[in-house]
This record gives structure tokens, sequence and C-alpha cells, in this order.
């Protein structure tokens, strides 16, 4: 019953004995009541100090906007003995303006917002993060657990779920872990060329390329991809399940959500992280000799000097790495989506906390192994 | 007032490949309570969906006065939804917003009014529903009877022509839902406006209910319709029988 096109009036009637009159006609809606609002309330000031009556004998129309103008205009404060009324409205929208009584609507001051003193909050964000400290530290243990439980009893994994989840983290990856994998190489190559080719030492970028992929550059950028793949994915399904109310379901049929959910997913981060990041190294010196090819260095020699320069060493320490960067993914992942708050905004915080949280852990992570692998000398 | 304001014309409806309902026929005449029942399965909501223009049907039209809604686009598909205000069986409350930015949402998007007209219209709606003071809380902050009624209040910010309902009184107390009916009827009569209301509570629908259809998922199209008594009273068909005689049982045990 709305159209953009109705319009209502608002005129000054004669006076009738000491009470002013205000006429409103026409069709009162969503639309033509803007107008009016403004110029109602100063017609009512202008008479502040008499009795007003409002005829509305010649409102066509009245829908749930011309109501709230009338009451609108009967919950101002007036003067005893200078009281708004409303005459005259027809039925059926009289009834409507019956259901509504304008003292309910008087509008009161908002509380005076009370400002908690500094040390009380400085104490609260302490209390929040040894909070959340204490939580990662119970998760770890409850997920180390559960796993040691689950490793003593290999019928209790969930292998369907695990391999749908593997799947999903893995096979699917594989495409984007392919062409990331060989751009890497490619960019590696390019780069280091600039300032090896200033020596006339182009079959040096092979050195680079291999050391640098199979090294630091393969096992990172896999981990950063499935964290943006997968550690996210788990954190926005667990996180889901949680203002779903099914892990709640799930802890009163007396089942461990750590088991049911974050074992499936580790184990999948666990053994599914090396192998796209072997995929990518593959790839990372495929990128490398194509760009070679372009420098006029025949593929045979590149894998040769890629064969002298790397050990077993190399490669294998970068796959080493990449076993605890998977745990970290998922572990972060699950973490954050157990955690959810309430709420749809809660589950797009910690999807955001998961990806950020696992990316700052790969590299501290990866910073250690430096360390490690520098005092072993690999 | 005995005009047709929703027409259904062989309307067939699904997902992904699977038949739900087929070739349904029905009217919905302006200011009426007009009701879908059915057991649970039976694609009471989801044929409430499609009238709502929110899925298109596999055939067949769904004429809001003179737009198909199952065929529309743009501007004339908008003038349409505008007519129409929806509350859903969970609510759907914007989570993030208080009752009363909810119920403002509309008002902020399709008028001019002024802010204080806003306000105060988001807070009559909510008074309608028994919630004014709780207008200023997050939907997380109050009970899931109170997030239906918030969200009806939601539905009847812009004074709908037409309100679709999507089991309004499951989950509220009998005292809440009495009241919602006495809503629902005000509202018929102050504003002539039309509801299709889905639900299968029986003391509802012989309060409100001008006419019902009934929906069967064996045969997958329409039973039974007419007035709600008469069909309690004089149908031979056994599923119409079962549906009011084990709920009429169901009331007689409580």
């Amino acid at each position: 019953m709305l159209s953009p096109a109705s319009t209502a009036a608002l005129e000054a009637g004669p006076a009738e004995g000491s009470s002013a009159v205000l006429r409103v006609s026409g069709r009162l809606d969503a639309y033509s009541v803007g107008p009016l609002w403004k110029a109602a309330l100063t017609a009512l000031d202008s008479r502040a100090s008499v009795p007003l009556i409002i005829d509305a004998s010649a409102v066509d129309y009245c829908d749930g906007a011309g109501i709230a103008l009338l009451v609108n205009l009967m919950r101002q404060p007036r003067a005893a003995g200078s009281e708004v009324s409303v005459r005259d409205l027809r039925s059926p929208f009289d009834r409507l303006l019956q259901q509504f009584d304008p003292q309910r609507f008087i509008p009161r001051p908002p509380p005076p917002a009370l400002r908690e003193p500094l040390p009380e909050r400085v104490g609260e964000v302490g209390a929040e993060f040894l909070r959340e400290g204490y939580q990662r530290i119970a998760f770890v243990g409850e997920s180390a657990a559960a796993i040691v439980e689950t490793l003593a009893n290999p019928t209790h994994i969930r292998r369907n779920d695990a391999l749908v989840i593997a799947q999903r983290m893995g096979a699917d990856a594989i495409p984007i872990v392919l062409l990331i994998g060989f751009l890497m190489g490619v960019i590696l190559a390019f780069q280091t060329a600039v300032a090896v080719r200033q020596f006339g030492a182009d079959l040096f970028v092979a050195d680079v390329v291999a050391l640098g992929v199979l090294r630091e550059l393969g096992p990172l950028m896999t981990a950063i991809i499935l964290a943006g793949r997968s550690g996210s994915a788990f954190a926005a399904e667990l996180g889901t399940m949680k203002v779903n109310e099914e892990i709640d379901a799930l802890i009163t049929m007396g089942l461990s959500p750590v088991r049911f959910l974050v074992v499936p997913r580790l184990i999948a981060g666990f053994l599914l992280c090396p192998m796209l990041t072997a995929i990518a190294d593959l790839l990372g010196l495929l990128g490398g000799a194509a760009v070679m090819q372009t420098f006029g260095v025949p593929i045979v020699t590149y894998f040769q000097q890629v064969q002298s320069m790397v050990s077993q060493a190399d490669l294998f320490g970068g796959i080493a790495k990449s076993f605890v960067f998977g745990v970290l993914v998922a572990g972060v992942g699950c973490l954050q989506g157990l955690n959810t708050g309430q709420g749809p905004s809660a589950v797009g915080q910690s999807t955001t906390r998961a990806v950020v949280g696992s990316i700052i852990l790969i590299v501290a992570a990866d910073s250690v192994f430096a360390f490690i692998y520098n005092v072993l000398g690999i | 007032m005995n005009e047709t304001i929703i027409r259904v014309e062989h309307l067939t409806i699904g997902y992904g490949g699977k038949t739900v309902l087929k070739d349904l026929n029905f009217e919905v005449q302006h200011g009426e309570v007009f009701a879908i029942l059915g057991g649970s399965g039976s694609g009471k909501s989801t044929l409430l969906k499609h009238m709502i223009g929110l899925y298109p049907p596999m055939s067949g039209h769904i004429w809001l006065d003179d737009i198909d809604i199952a065929s529309a686009q743009g501007s004339v598909r908008l003038s349409a939804l505008r007519r129409i205000g929806v509350a859903y069986q969970s609510g759907a409350l914007f989570g993030s917003m208080t009752l009363a930015q909810n119920v403002r949402l509309a008002l902020e998007e399709y008028t001019d009014l002024p802010d204080e007209a806003m306000e105060l219209i988001a807070r009559m709606k909510l008074d309608l529903v028994g919630l004014k003071d709780f207008a200023d809380s997050l939907p997380a902050e109050v009970s899931g009877g109170m997030q239906k009624r918030a969200a009806i209040a939601r539905a009847m910010a812009l004074d709908p022509a037409i309100l679709f309902l999507d089991e309004p009184s499951a989950g509220l107390d009998p005292v809440t839902s009495a009241g919602l009916d006495q809503l629902i009827e005000r509202l018929k009569r102050g504003l002539g406006v039309t509801f299709v209301v889905v639900t299968h509570e029986l003391p509802s629908i012989f309060a409100i209910a001008d006419r019902v259809i009934m929906l069967d998922p064996r045969t997958r199209g329409i039973v039974a319709q007419g007035r709600p008594q008469e069909l309690r009273d004089h149908s031979d068909n056994p599923v119409v029988r079962q549906f009011f005689n084990r709920q009429a049982g169901a009331l007689e045990a409580a």
C-alpha cells in the first residue's frame, strides 16, 4: 500500500474556543510523513501555551509511519492544560493509534557510560592474555593426549573424515601449489640472474634456485598456501559448528570435539604438507630450469649443477620442516575455530586469527629451524 | 474486499532437479489470512521461499498483483519486494545490530524520514510485538522467541501490503503465541494487511486463518483447500482428517 507519489498536508485550522487546531489531510505513509515531520513540530512549538487539537478527519489513509507522526506530536512534553489531542481519525486507523500510549515513547537520556579506570582495563587485558595462553596450552595438551590415544587404538581414527579432509586440504590444493611453485622458481631465477650475470656466472643461478627453493621457499610458501586455504577453512568450519551448537551437541553425546574434529585435521596436515612441499620443490626447480633455458643453459647442465650443489640434507631438511608447518596450520585453525564466540562476525574473526596466527607461527618455527640447522651444520 | 492479491498458476518447485511440489494453483485474496499447512517435509517453507521470489520455480507463475515474481528482474522485482515483508523461521536478525537498528534498516534504505521519525517508528513496531524495552539489545542477548517477534517487527517496518510469516508461533509460549495471533488480527483489520502464514499450530489456524491449503508430500500437491473449520468438520480426505484429529488428540493430552 505504499506509493512514492503519495502526498499529505498540514495547515492551521480555525481556533475553537481556547484551543488551537491543526488539520492534517491526505495520505500519511512512510513517504509523505518525512516532509511533514519538522513542520508539525514547529507548528506545535508555536502553540505551546494553548491546548492543541489535531483534526485528522481529512486523512484518507494512515499507516504505521502516519501513526508515528501523530504519536510524536502527542508525546512532546507540554505544560499542564495545553495537551495535544487527536480528533476524528477515521476507523480503522483510529484503532492503530489506540494501540500506543504516547507517554511510553518519551525519550529518556541514555545513562552516562561508565568508563573503567585505567588499572582495571590493563588488568582485564592482562587477564585475557593469560586466559588465552592457558587455552592454548590446554589445547596442545588435549590434542597430544587425543593423538596418543588414537595412535594406541588406530581403529578410533575416523578414517572417512580424515580422507575427505585430506582430499580437500591436499589433492584440491595441487593446482595452486603447482602454479605458485613454478612461479617461485621463475622469480628466484630472474632475480638472481640480475646480480650473477654481471660476473658471467650464469650457471650459479641454478645453485641459488635449488638451495633457496628446497631449504626455504618450498616449505614456507606451501605452508602459507595451506594457511590461507585450509587453516582458514578449518577455523570457519569449526567456528560455524560452534555457533550452531554442533560442538555442544558432540560434548553432550560424550564425544570429545578434539578427538572427533581436531585429530583427523592434525593428521591430514601432518601428512599432506610435506607431500605438497615436495611438489612445490619439484616445480620450483623446473621454473628455474625454464628461465635458464632462456639464458641458453641446457636443462641437462642445469640439473647436473643442481645435483652437484644440493645434498640430501638440504632436501630432507626442508621436508622435515613442513611436517611441523602442517601441524601448526591445522592446529591453529582448529584452535581458533573451537574458540569462536557468538554470531557470524565471530566466525570471521576466528578465520582471520587462524590465518594470521599460523603465518606468524610458521615464520617463527622456520627461524628456530634455521638456528638448529646452523648448529647441526646442515 | 474480494480482490486477488497473489495468484499462483501451475507452479512446480524443487531443488536440484528433485521436484518437491508440482502443478500448484491457488489464490490469496486481499486482506485475508492465508495459511499453508502440512506436516514436516511437505514443502511448506520451500513454497513460501518461492512465493517471495527467493528461488526461481521449475515452471509456472507467481503473480503478486500484476508482477510475476518468478521472472521479474531489476526495478520491477524490487517494487514487488518492497510491498512484501518476510519473517523467517529462525528470525534471521542481523547479529551485529540492535533490535531497533534491525527494524530501522529498511526505513533508512527506502525512505527520507528524519532520524527521530525512524527511531520512533522502530520502537513502535517493537512495542507492537511487546519488545519495546529490548529495543537496544543485540539479538544474541534476547531469547529465541523474542528474536522471532523482533523479526516480525522488522518485516512490518515499511508497512507492507503482504506479510509472509514462516512458522511465527513455533517455539513460543502459548501466551505470547496468542498475543501474536491478536496482533495479526489487528493488523489485518486495521491496515488491511494480507498474511501468508506457514504453520502447523492448530489453535493459531482456527484463531486467525480465513483460508488454508494443505500440502501432502506423497502426492506432492495440494490435498485440500478452504476454510479451516470446514476442512476439520467435513473433509473426508484421510490426510486432512489425520492432521486435524491427531493434533486435536495431542491438545487434549496436553
